[in-house]
């Protein structure tokens, strides 16, 4: 077992178990904490598949903006010590249910597909490298380039609207 | 690496945060797991790209896409973040809960 495989299961082992970490904690603040964990697993294994544009990206813009938002949002409203008061155990059970059973379905499909021998480069080749990411982004897709611009500006006009008081 | 792990990964990921969808009932917390499966879609589709570079090594470029296709999925995450913490907080504003049960009042 040579270095990168080492470091592929152990991002693993993070990415899952904060990811149940999530799903499992009682305490809000403790479920963005496991989020951010996750998030940079899976900007450690874009690191090992040589994708360093979004590694650095996926680290400033989720690790970074979307984070402190959440966090920011949880200590304005008080949460950390809030209780899920109507809780029906029942639910709970159900939803893992489904949950384990889409899992399970979209794992048998995969087991009998051509694809799953195919490789995965890892380390080489530099289609991650900004500059190859740029000019491509700059040349080919620079109209929905700009018009993300603009679904900002509307994100940015629709929260302060949302937001605004009465 | 293989690709069916990145592939069992990634569906891990998503099914995890299908469950906490299902079974949370904490606003906020259905969100992270909703941006949970947005992540696992990511980095399947950075897996799949660099696997078709693997495979058709002649042309530099190939793959170049999936990867933009990644960067605008972040773009768009993070405008739906923005305005879905707003009307989270708009909620929280109206019925002093984030208690997703309460969204069946918008019915009335």
């Amino acid at each position: 077992m040579n270095i990168t495989q080492l470091l592929f299961w152990l991002l693993t082992v993070i990415a899952i178990g904060s990811a149940l970490m999530i799903v499992t904690s009682k305490n809000p603040v403790y479920s963005v904490l496991g989020l951010i964990v996750t998030f940079f697993a899976i900007s450690g294994h874009y690191i090992l598949m040589n994708a360093q544009f979004l590694a650095i990206v996926n680290i400033i813009v989720y690790a970074g903006a979307i984070m402190v938002l959440f966090l920011f949002v949880i200590m304005l409203m008080n949460l950390s010590r809030a209780t899920e008061t109507l809780k029906n155990k029942w639910l709970q059970i159900v939803g893992a249910i489904a949950g384990s059973c889409l899992f399970l379905v979209l794992i048998a499909a995969l087991k009998n597909t051509e694809i799953k021998k195919n490789l995965v480069e890892m380390g080489t080749g530099d289609i991650g490298l900004v500059k190859s990411l740029g000019r491509e982004l700059f040349t080919t897709f620079v109209v929905p380039f700009e018009i993300s611009s603009v679904l900002f500006l509307s994100a940015m006009i629709g929260a302060v609207v949302i937001g605004k008081k009465e | 690496m293989p690709i069916n792990y990145y592939i069992t990964l990634a569906l891990c990921l998503f099914a995890i945060g299908v469950v906490g969808v299902l079974t949370r009932r904490n606003a906020i917390i259905v969100f992270m797991c909703i941006e949970l499966m947005l992540n696992s879609v990511n980095l399947l589709l950075v897996a799949f790209s660099k696997m078709h570079h693997l495979a058709k090594g002649a042309a530099a470029t190939a793959g170049t896409d999936g990867q933009l296709f990644v960067f605008f999925i972040m773009v768009v995450a993070a405008a739906e973040v923005s305005v879905g913490l707003a009307i989270i907080v708009m909620m929280y504003r109206n019925v002093h809960s984030i208690n997703i049960n309460f969204l069946n009042r918008l019915k009335h």
